[in-house]
């Protein structure tokens, strides 16, 4: 198979312009600029290329909702605030092949009339935003970004700035409130950020492995593109983050659609201990539903997960074995919403710290015969309720391990222990 | 307040944004890599440099982790304990810093050399357990790793 996104990577200083460039780097960004930004927007939408960043929306459609005109300056973001648990792909590409997501960047910028495109950096990736500060100085340098690019009349600028250690700011309406200089809380939609962004003004947010799409997309087309993966609607080359009991864990690149069992017992090296078998499997980051191990003979790609009620999310495949307590994993990713609700709306708020207390209490063997209720009623009073989907992240594991796994919460409450660990201890 | 250098760097920051108060997480950043911290005096200059109210410079650090409202030690170890790094043995690394170091999660060591914390996702999870170590990931960790590398630090 060919690698696509991951092509660079492996080469020696493949962060560098030069190194980006002899492998055919920023030929697309020339094609583009010689081409109409709406015939670029058509080929992306026409690609089938969706957001990898974890809702799977189609990108050219989110292009076709910016202005054609107007008088406002209109933005790109670059959401590089990689943070869901699991997730460690767009790391990859920001510090191994940085130039291919600038690319993305300006082919994209282009594509909207974007003045600018502002690329918002999680905080703790302190040598990813290195790599993208001196990234950005050589595309400036060499005539990529600024003013009059390449002699096409277009100027964008590009800007690097570092988020501070809050997973909000992944959602795209937190990410703008945060780089407006404020708390990121997130806002009410509508107004879409297409309609009102930054500023005001209107503004596309991007993830980084999607904006590295597109340069492949302008350089080959939408017809080659569509014939990668399962058209129509799980198109392209697809980054998958594997953890947790592997051999090998680690980004494998596929075409849409790979197999979760080819991820884990041939890329991936099959499970970490051989006397330990798949237990359970999160297929998508920690927000989606998790699945059993007799479910995971499925295709990781958006419609395949959706038709047995979990998401691809960002693709961040975890890996449990049989050792492994399901409500002590649960606990610790509930610990995480708790932690990273921004305290705006009270349903998340309030509902992530109960659900956590719950789980923590049942774990510790002091769960009560209604707990298993009371985490789904909670997780119910919290889906739908809030103005961001960080309430629907935190609800959606709780109750889908509930429901997975109710006999070993039930095991739990009854002998008052954790008798996963308790199991174990008599192996 | 920190010298030419940093004011000038400053109105550099502030010159990339339509709008000078989009500079705010920046600047703290800036602050925080002179200081080593986020000080009240540096929130109130900032505040007046970007025209906001010194509370909403200061609800913005409280906000975000990573800016740190006291000093740190010497060197700050921040310890992923999310899923991912828990099935790899995060905890027993946790249990490990901590009776090493002897302080709890949270902590600083009496003479200000070693500060720990916990810390959600780090995006590290295909090479767990791992810990960050001042602006450092530190990947691939076991007990012995962990002590062989501090062990060379002075």
């Amino acid at each position: 198979m060919e690698r696509i996104l991951t092509r660079n990577i492996h080469k020696d200083d493949s962060q560098s312009v030069s190194v980006y460039e002899a492998g055919g780097g920023y030929q697309s960004l020339r094609k583009a600029l010689k081409m109409d930004p709406d015939n670029i927007q058509e080929e992306v939408k026409r690609s089938g290329l969706r957001g990898r960043g974890g809702a799977g929306f189609p990108m050219g459609v989110k292009f076709s909702f910016m202005p054609k005109d107007g008088d406002k300056p209109m933005y790109l973001i670059c959401n590089a605030d990689e943070s869901e648990p699991g997730t460690f792909k767009d790391r990859v590409i920001i510090e191994k092949d940085p130039h291919l997501m600038l690319e993305g960047c300006l082919i994209s910028s282009f594509a909207i009339r974007a003045r600018a495109c502002f690329i918002y950096i999680r905080g703790e990736y302190v040598h990813g935003a290195r790599v993208l500060e001196k990234a950005i100085q050589e595309a400036y340098d060499k005539g990529y970004a600024g003013k009059n690019i390449l002699g096409s009349g277009y100027d964008c600028e590009l800007v690097l700035h570092r988020g501070a250690g809050a997973y909000i700011c992944g959602e795209e309406t937190s990410l703008m409130t945060s780089l407006e200089g404020n708390r990121g809380y997130p806002r009410l939609k509508p107004p879409f950020p297409a309609q009102a962004g930054l500023w005001g003004r209107p503004t596309t947010i991007n993830n980084v492995e999607t904006l590295a799409n597109v340069p492949f997309i302008i350089d080959r087309g939408a017809d080659w593109y569509l014939t990668l993966g399962k058209p129509p609607n799980n198109t392209g080359p697809k980054l998958y983050c594997l953890s947790g009991h592997v051999k090998r864990p680690g980004v494998y690149e596929a075409p849409m659609g790979l197999p979760l069992k080819e991820l884990i017992y041939d890329l991936g090296g099959g499970m970490l201990h051989d006397d330990r078998p798949l237990k359970a499997v999160i297929p998508g980051g920690s927000s989606v539903p998790v699945l059993r191990a007799e479910q995971c003979d499925v295709d990781l790609d958006y419609d395949s997960l959706a038709a047995i009620g979990t998401m691809l999310g960002s693709a961040g495949v975890m890996v449990m074995d049989s050792s492994t307590c399901m409500v002590k994993a649960i606990e610790r990713i509930t610990r995480f919403y708790a932690h990273e609700s921004c305290g705006q709306c009270t349903p998340c708020r309030e509902g992530c710290g109960w659900l956590e207390k719950i789980l923590t209490r049942i774990e510790a063997g002091q769960g009560r015969q209604e707990d298993m209720g009371l985490l789904e009623n909670i997780a119910d009073n919290i889906q739908g309720q809030t103005i961001c989907p960080l309430g629907d992240a935190a609800a959606m594991p709780v109750r889908s391990f509930v429901q997975q796994f109710r006999s070993e919460f039930q095991e739990h409450v009854d002998s008052k222990t954790c008798t996963v660990a308790h199991a174990q201890a008599h192996d | 307040m920190l010298g030419q250098e940093f004011e000038a760097k400053v109105d550099e920051i502030v010159s990339r944004y339509p709008e000078p108060k989009a500079a705010l997480l920046m600047l703290l950043w800036e602050v925080q890599e002179r200081k080593g911290w986020v000080d009240l005096e540096s929130e109130v200059w900032i505040a007046e440099r970007l025209g906001v109210s010194p509370a909403h410079v200061h609800g913005t650090v409280t906000f975000y982790t990573m800016y740190k409202q006291k000093p740190s030690g010497k060197y700050h170890i921040q310890v992923c304990t999310g899923l991912s790094c828990m099935l790899r043995g995060s905890d027993n690394l946790m249990d490990h810093l901590e009776k090493r170091l002897g302080i709890k999660e949270g902590e600083t060591t009496p003479d200000g050399k070693f500060s720990l914390i916990r810390v959600e996702c780090l995006g590290s999870c295909g090479t767990a357990p791992m810990f960050q170590l001042n602006d450092d990931y530190h990947e691939d960790l076991t007990l012995e790793k962990v002590d062989r590398l501090l062990d060379g630090l002075d």
